[in-house]
This record gives structure tokens, C-alpha cells and sequence, in this order.
């Protein structure tokens, strides 16, 4: 027993998500500021130039919708924007505006998937509404303000502090990932900031019935940071403890290459943001109608993947890997419905074996969903998967015409014409082979081993038939003619 | 004093050279910040040069310098936004050109907005057109004195506790406060979102609505706005106006109840029942206006730090007093004040102690309103508690200076339509103003019923 055995950590996180929309929260500008000259994104709303008015995007309000569903959480019928007061230059009106009092998501969960497929179930205490801040680059002596960021769209998702493991951590960050980008909310570019996590960690003794002292690391974007911060702090803040010391409430950063934790600022003096309705926006007032035919445009969500796909016996590692591309996902659920699960579960194996390839698996689950790029014809998936079952080709061939199909080949059987893929079956020609083959005096010993009852010896004359046939010969009829003749 | 028609027949570029001409005149008044005359010029040339001729054509006009407007800087009077060149214009301003109405120039005001005297201007305070030694009253001053003295037919101002009304009162033009959400607020240097409102002032109540119906209707810019209802068929029909007893009181000035009551004989002789109604919540409006005002002024003025425009202190030398010393040089003591007062009640612990609890009181004087316009078309009062008084006479008493405003505020709260039309002057030849109050929308109404009075001689 470790001295860190004898502590509970508990977990709180809050996630900014980015909203997928063309124009920003209250202007026009591109909400798209990705490889931008700084400044070039912003009207004069962004600016905060006096007499400037917001003008609240529904699209963002839509995609807000969308994201109560994926949440499990109710949609406020009537929410509101508020104004939360502080100075920096980043922030053009010194104010952001958000949602305090009454926010658009209500109360709903996340239930994660964690690797040793037990799942987690997260409550979401609420999500709100609000725009994001500007971009400051610090040089010596002077910096510098890009507001192409300053009024994009968030939401920002609020969880209590359900998360008692870095492992759960990270597995609810991964799963709100994915939930996010299929409910089309967000385009979850991490590396753009698309969605970054707040950790509030804490930790007491094992049956204590108070919380400790919390700390927030702030702005992480990745699962993996998520996991090393929450690990990190939770030994720190222990070590702390052991050692007698006083656990200061404060905000900290996560330093990459260290992998460590470092103070940013204490919040035991809390900044007072005097939050105060923002006059300017009227109310959003929602009714039953209209959130459910926003919620209808919401395509299936991971978890409603994964039920569909318990039924093709599939493993929880290649459900996973194949979670890692939405437009896959869709692939394979369609061809369940058309074709039935031996179909689809044969794709979903080719598809799970690719990702895995290109290192997006289960294990690398960093990689941004990937929804563009995917040209693959579900006829001609279907067309190969019947092939291959139906033994017109091996299943090493079938992997090799999947690949050239993902590259944006066409027409399956074509190309196994083509480069002589297609298996024969028919008994007189793969007769004749099997005739040669155990005519030949190098299959001598084969034979003989097989009438002493060594059965595997048959794999030798197997392959000989194959070799001779130039891989087109039905491995299984050859076996069983083989069997026939001697 | 001119009224549009008085435009009707010379060209353009005679008018504004005439409107300039009257202006550069004004040197002892100073009601005007800044004359637009080259961009004026040029636009009475292009208007004469023919094309589309507006309800407008020609017509000269002032902005309050609070509207973004071309032609020279939108300042708020205030140094923080001395050499600040708006690169777009207000709504209002835009519609009002699209008639062909030339702005020729930007109009003094208490330094944004707050104040009820100009006498907050950065630049010097305006004087009362009737009487120099007086206030123009505030904040749209400038404004109200401009078209007091001929500069223009019709200038443009903000309303947003008595700021067009009350120094209509007191320089003796007609003062329009509309609904709130009736004319956009895209443009206009924002002083307190859920009070503010455009609106204008003219020489009789004709001009005045024709200003305010092609000002009004719904902008895509201002979220606040309403759809137009400027020609929905809205009409008084009870015939009963109520005097609101409170504002009769011994505490306001005898003469400017009487000019007030001769004004409600007018409308008796006009048809209309007067009765005396109260408004139990109108002594407790002072106090929710200075609660919530402050609050959103000390939000809306946030953006001011310096970093993108407007002042920024030479004398700065890191980012704490960038902010810390553009802003106390920038902001007028009146400004200071009222965003220490709003940062103090929304301060944490104190929400709800005073910002809540003024809104709560707020809905009460809405329902009380409500209630009241049940039963009467309009309701009637003064619009200030006193004809103008000395320049200098409240400066150094904030509390007095406020209490100018108790007769207005009530309106702003509950955000209603207001009017204010002259009734006369006192023995010293002091402008006093009635004021109307209508129910939502009824603008249109108010301002024929007072064209009526007008007719009454």
C-alpha cells in the first residue's frame, strides 16, 4: 500500500467547444480563422467599436440544440445572455458575453466508454452559451492583439465532479469529443483549440465526506493531457498534503514538455466579474417544436453506434477504433441495414485493420474525426465483402482491393480481373493442379506424412496448388480434392 | 425657429448654406461640437444635382455627437473619444439621409450622455437658448437649443432617463422619447442598453413625427428593435387623460404646474376627461434608474481602455495603467461616478440587493402603468420639476442634478412612449414643457394629439 492508495481524487471538467458555424456568435465576420492573417476576421462588433450592437447567430443557437441532445440534457425553453465584466486586451467590449443565470443546456450526462469496458457515467450540470476571447502574442516588450478568435462561438460544458480517475478523465474528454463532432457541433480540429479542457482536481483521505481544496489546470487540447495533468496534480496536491503543507486554491498550466503543472494564479482572492443580463440580446425563447426538428438533424451518436454493432460480436477495440472516423461508422451501419451483419462485420474489420494502420486506433485517439475524404462506394464495399464470402477471392486479396477502394478505386471485381485476383472454382481445372502437384517427387514426403496421420502436412500441398495456380485456386477446394486423391 | 417646410423651396445647397450660416452665428451658445459643412456641401450638390427626391430633400439637421455620423468625429463630448472618426453611421442617421436630409453638424451633450444640464461636455457646456445664463438642460442639449435657435428644423438626440425630453422643456421645442426599440440604436454610443432610445427634437409635433417615422421600424442591427408600427392604425379612444398627482405636488415649481394644468385644459377642450390618477412606484423610479443605469453604464463603457481606440495615456507604462490612466484622464467626473456606482451594486454580494431588486421594482411600475392605461389614453405631467435653472446652480450637488430627473425616469423605466411639447413659459420667459406619456406604441398618437393642442390657440 502506497501513501497515495489512502486518498480519493475527485474530478470536475470544463469543456470549451468551438461551434461549428460560417460567421461568429454576434457578426458576420468568418468564424473560420484557421492559417488567417491576424485581425482579418473581425467587423466592427468584434472590434468593439462604440453604437456596436451583437446580433445573435441562430446557427449557433442550433448547434447548441444539437449538443443538449448528444448530453442527454433538456433544452432551457427560455435562456439569456449575460455580461461578465474583466479587462484585458483580448477582450474588446471588456466584457464576454455568456450565459450565468440562465443558461440554453440543462442538466443531462455523458456515459464513457473506459478501456477495460466498464463505462462512466459523467452528469453534466449544465452548458452554456458564450463567445470566445481575442489572441495575444507577447514579444519583448510589447504585444500584440489578434481578434480573429474575439466572438466565436463556444459552449461550454460544465460536469460535477463525477470523475474519480485520470483514466475516467481522459475517457470522458474522448467521449465528449466524440459525441461533439457527430452531433456535427463542432469540427474538433484539436490542434486549433477546437475544444480545450479545464480540469478541477481535488483530493481528501478515503472516507472523508469533504472535498479537498481544488486546483484547475486550464486550456488543455488533448485526452493524453487531460489524463498526465489529472495524474500529475493528483500526485502533487498529496505529496503536498503529506508533507503538511496548505493546498492553495489556484489556477495552473500544463506544461507539455515537462509534463508537469505549473501556478498561474491564485484564486483565493477571486476576480469579481459582476455578471449583469445583457440588455442588448433578447431572450431565446424555444419551443417544443423547434428543438425537436433541430434535434432530428442530429446524425447517430457513438453510443448509439456502439448498441448497433454489439450485435456483429464486434470487439470493444475495433468499435473504438472504428468510432475514430464518423463517415466509416456511417458506412458499416448502412451496410448492416442493407446487407446484413456478416457484411458489415467483415467491413468493419477492414475498416478497423486501415485505421489502425494509419495509426488512429484506439490507441491514438488524438487524431481529429476525419469527415472529409471519403469516396468509397458502399456498392462496391458490399460487392468485395459478398466476394469475399462467397470465396471469388482471398481475404488477403479482399484486404489489398479494400485499400485500393479507400484510395478511390471503383468497381471491385474489375480490379481482381484485372490483377488476376479471382479465385477458381472450378473442380476439373484446380483438379489438373492437384494432379501435377502430388505427381510432383518433391511432394513426396507430404504424402507420405499425411497417411502417417500428420495432417498439417497438407498446408505444403496446399500452397503448391496455390503457387502453381498463381493464388487464384479456391484454397478450400483444393484441400478437399487433395483429401479425394490420395 | 424653422420648421421642415420652411425647406421646401430653395435648393439644397442653399439650405445648408443657410443652416451654417446660422450655426457659425451661434457663438455664444455653443450648441454645436463640430460643423459637418464639407461632407454637407457635397451632398446638397449631389441632391441638386438631381436624382430621387425624399420626404427629406435638403432639409438640414443636427446629430447629438453621440451618433456615429461622417463628416467629423463622433466625441460623446467627451476627451476619451476626442479624435475618434466613426467608419460607419447610425441607423438613424442613414435613414434620415436616404430622404435626403443633410446633417450638418454634431450637437454638445453631457459627456456621454450623462447628465441632465451639457454641462458634463469635455468641451464646455451649452447654454439655454432663451436665456444665456441658464443650462440647455441635458444630456441632448446641443441638440434642443440648435433647433431652439433656427440652426436647424429638426436635430437628433438620445433619451434615456429625460435626456431629449427635459431639455425640450427647457428651451421650449417639442422633445420626442419613443417606445423603446422603436428607432434602432445601431451607431449610437451606447449609454444604458435597456433604457436607451433615439429620438428628435423639432419645432412643432408635425415635423417631429414625420422625423420619427422614417427614423422608426425594425433594424437587423439592433436586436431590440421592434417591427414598425409607426403607421398601425393606433388611436385614442377612451378620451380620458390622467394627471399624475405625484408630479403636481408642492415640492415642483407653482408655475410650471400651472403651465401644465393650462396645458390639460387644452386637452379638456380638445374633448379629453382629465382626472387625477397615482403613481404609487413613480418615488421609488429615481432610485431603480440610478441602480440599473449606473450598472449597464459602467458595462458599456468597459470597451473604452485604450487599447483600440480612443484615448490612450501617454503617461502609461504598463497594461494595468494603460487602462487605469487612459481612463481617468479620459472620462469626465460624472462618468467616473456613475461607473463607480455601477460597479459597486453588481458587485458580488450585492446583486441582489440592488440590481435584482430595482428590476423587480421595475416590473411593478410597468404593472402600475399597465393598469393605469386600461383606463386613460395618456397620461400628463411635467416634464422637469423646474424651468431651467442656473448654469453652475446643481453642479457640485450630484443628488440634486438627479432629482431634475424624477419626472422623466418613470417613462425610461418601464420603457413607454414620451412626449415633451411646450406649455407656455413662466413670468422670467422660462420654456415649460408638459409631458405626455402614452402606452407602448401609441408615438404616433401622442404626437398628433399634441399637433391638436398645437391648433388650440
Amino acid at each position: 500500500m502506497s501513501v497515495y492508495d489512502d486518498y480519493d481524487m475527485t474530478i470536475g471538467i470544463e469543456c470549451h467547444v468551438q461551434l461549428a458555424t460560417k460567421t461568429k456568435l454576434f457578426s458576420t465576420a468568418d468564424n473560420d480563422a484557421r492559417d488567417k492573417e491576424p485581425n482579418t476576421c473581425v467587423t466592427p462588433i468584434d472590434f468593439g467599436l462604440p453604437g456596436m450592437l451583437p446580433v445573435l447567430n441562430r446557427e449557433a443557437v442550433n448547434l447548441a440544440i444539437k449538443a443538449g441532445k448528444a448530453l442527454n440534457a433538456p433544452i432551457a425553453r427560455v435562456s439569456r445572455f449575460d455580461r461578465k465584466h474583466y479587462y484585458y486586451p483580448d477582450l474588446p467590449k471588456g466584457y464576454q458575453t455568456t450565459q450565468m443565470y440562465q443558461p440554453i443546456i440543462l442538466a443531462g450526462y455523458v456515459d464513457a466508454p473506459m478501456d477495460d469496458g466498464s463505462i462512466v457515467r459523467v452528469r453534466i450540470h449544465h452548458a452554456h452559451m458564450e463567445e470566445d476571447a481575442g489572441k495575444l502574442t507577447h514579444f519583448n516588450g510589447y504585444s500584440l492583439v489578434d481578434l480573429n478568435r474575439a466572438g466565436t462561438p463556444l459552449i461550454e460544458i460544465v460536469s460535477e465532479p463525477d470523475i474519480h480517475s485520470a483514466a475516467a478523465a481522459r475517457a470522458y474528454a474522448t467521449e465528449l469529443y466524440r459525441l461533439m463532432t457527430y452531433a456535427g457541433v463542432t469540427h474538433g480540429d484539436l490542434y486549433y483549440g477546437n475544444m480545450r479542457f479545464d480540469v478541477n482536481i481535488s483530493v481528501a483521505k478515503k472516507g472523508s465526506n469533504v472535498l479537498g481544496k481544488r486546483t484547475e489546470v486550464k486550456n488543455l487540447n488533448s485526452f493524453r493531457s487531460v489524463e498526465r495533468a489529472a495524474e500529475y496534480e493528483c500526485k502533487r496536491q498529496i505529496d503536498l498534503l503529506e508533507r503538511g503543507e496548505r493546498m492553495i486554491q489556484e489556477t495552473r498550466g500544463w506544461n507539455d514538455d515537462k509534463q508537469i503543472t505549473t501556478s498561474q494564479r491564485s484564486k483565493e482572492d477571486a476576480q469579481d466579474y459582476r455578471y449583469m443580463p445583457d440588455a442588448d440580446i433578447p431572450p431565446i425563447v424555444l419551443t417544443d417544436e423547434e428543438i425537436e426538428r433541430i434535434q432530428a438533424e442530429v446524425p447517430m451518436l457513438p453510443g448509439e453506434y456502439r448498441e448497433k454493432w454489439a450485435e456483429l460480436g464486434l470487439d470493444k477495440s475495433v468499435i473504438n477504433s472504428l468510432l475514430a472516423n464518423q463517415n466509416y461508422a456511417r458506412v458499416i451501419t448502412e451496410i448492416q441495414e442493407k446487407s446484413g451483419d456478416n457484411t458489415a462485420k467483415r467491413v468493419a474489420h477492414w475498416f478497423s485493420s486501415a485505421l489502425i494502420a494509419e495509426g488512429s486506433g484506439s490507441e491514438a485517439d488524438e487524431t481529429p474525426v476525419d469527415n472529409v475524404g471519403m469516396y468509397v462506394s458502399i456498392d462496391d464495399l458490399t460487392a468485395l465483402a459478398e466476394m469475399t464470402e462467397k470465396a471469388e477471392i482471398s481475404s488477403t486479396n479482399a484486404k489489398e482491393l479494400f485499400n485500393e477502394l479507400l484510395g478511390g478505386a471503383r468497381d471491385p471485381r474489375a480490379l481482381a480481373e484485372k490483377q488476376h485476383m479471382l479465385q477458381v472454382s472450378d473442380e476439373g481445372a484446380i483438379g489438373a493442379i492437384v494432379d501435377e502437384v502430388l505427381a510432383d517427387p518433391a511432394s513426396a514426403t507430404s504424402i507420405a506424412d499425411i497417411k502417417a496421420g500428420k495432417d498439417k502436412a497438407i498446408g505444403y500441398l496446399v500452397g503448391q496448388v496455390m503457387k502453381k495456380s498463381k493464388g487464384q485456386a479456391n484454397p478450400g477446394l483444393a484441400q478437399k480434392l487433395i483429401r479425394e486423391k490420395l | 425657429m424653422k420648421s421642415i417646410r420652411d425647406y421646401s423651396s430653395g435648393s439644397a445647397l442653399e439650405n445648408v448654406n443657410k443652416a451654417i450660416a446660422e450655426a457659425k452665428a451661434d457663438v455664444d451658445f455653443h450648441s454645436l461640437l463640430c460643423l459637418t459643412e464639407e461632407r454637407a456641401i457635397a451632398r446638397a450638390k449631389k441632391l441638386d444635382d438631381g436624382g430621387k427626391k425624399g420626404r427629406l430633400h435638403g432639409v438640414p439637421f443636427v446629430v447629438k455627437d453621440n451618433f456615429l455620423a461622417f463628416g467629423g468625429p463622433t466625441t460623446a463630448a467627451s476627451k476619451m473619444l476626442e479624435n475618434f472618426n466613426a467608419p460607419l453611421q447610425a441607423t438613424a442617421v442613414e435613414r434620415l439621409e436616404a430622404e435626403g436630409a443633410i446633417c450638418i453638424g454634431k450637437a454638445n451633450l453631457d459627456a456621454f450622455a450623462h447628465g441632465g444640464s451639457t454641462e458634463n461636455s469635455a468641451f464646455g457646456p451649452t447654454k439655454n437658448a432663451i436665456d444665456k445664463s441658464r443650462v440647455a438642460g441635458g444630456s441632448s442639449g446641443g441638440s434642443a437649443v440648435s433647433v431652439a435657435l433656427g440652426i436647424v428644423p429638426f436635430a437628433l438626440g438620445s433619451d434615456t432617463g429625460g435626456s431629449i425630453r427635459q431639455p425640450a422643456s427647457f428651451n421650449g421645442v417639442v422633445g420626442v422619447k419613443p417606445t423603446y426599440g422603436t428607432v434602432s440604436r445601431y451607431g449610437v454610443v451606447a449609454m444604458a442598453s435597456s433604457t436607451d432610445t433615439i429620438g428628435c427634437f423639432a419645432s412643432n409635433a408635425a415635423d417631429a413625427n414625420l422625423v420619427m417615422e422614417i427614423m422608426s421600424g425594425q433594424d437587423r442591427k439592433d436586436m431590440t428593435t421592434l417591427p414598425d408600427f409607426w403607421r398601425d392604425d393606433y388611436a385614442f379612444t377612451k378620451k380620458k387623460v390622467g394627471v399624475i398627482k405625484p408630479f403636481m405636488s408642492d415640492s415642483v415649481d407653482i408655475e410650471v404646474v400651472s403651465r401644465v394644468r393650462e396645458y390639460i385644459e387644452k386637452l379638456q377642450g380638445l374633448g379629453y376627461e382629465a382626472e387625477e390618477v397615482d403613481l404609487p412606484m413613480a418615488k421609488y423610479s429615481l432610485g431603480m434608474y440610478y441602480i440599473v443605469t449606473p450598472a449597464e453604464i459602467m458595462s458599456n463603457l468597459a470597451r473604452y481602455d485604450g487599447i483600440r481606440y480612443g484615448h490612450r495615456s501617454k503617461e502609461a507604462k504598463n497594461l494595468g495603467e494603460v487602462y487605469t490612466k487612459s481612463r481617468a484622464e479620459g472620462f469626465e467626473a460624472e462618468n467616473k461616478r456613475r461607473i463607480m456606482i455601477g460597479s459597486f451594486v453588481l458587485s458580488s454580494g450585492f446583486f441582489d440587493a440592488y440590481y435584482l431588486k430595482a428590476q423587480k421594482a421595475r416590473t411593478l411600475l410597468v404593472n402600475e402603468f399597465r393598469e393605469l392605461f386600461k383606463q386613460y389614453d395618456v397620461l400628463v405631467g411635467p416634464v422637469a420639476p423646474t424651468p431651467a435653472f442656473k448654469l453652475g446652480e446643481n453642479t457640485t450637488d450630484p443628488i440634486k442634478m438627479y432629482l431634475a430627473d424624477v419626472m422623466t425616469v418613470p417613462a425610461s423605466m418601464a420603457g413607454l412612449p414620451a412626449i415633451s411639447v411646450p406649455a407656455g413659459v413662466t413670468q422670467q420667459g422660462l420654456p415649460v414643457g408638459a409631458q405626455l406619456i402614452g402606452d407602448y406604441t401609441s408615438d404616433r398618437a401622442l404626437l398628433e394629439l399634441a399637433e391638436q393642442v398645437e391648433g388650440v390657440i
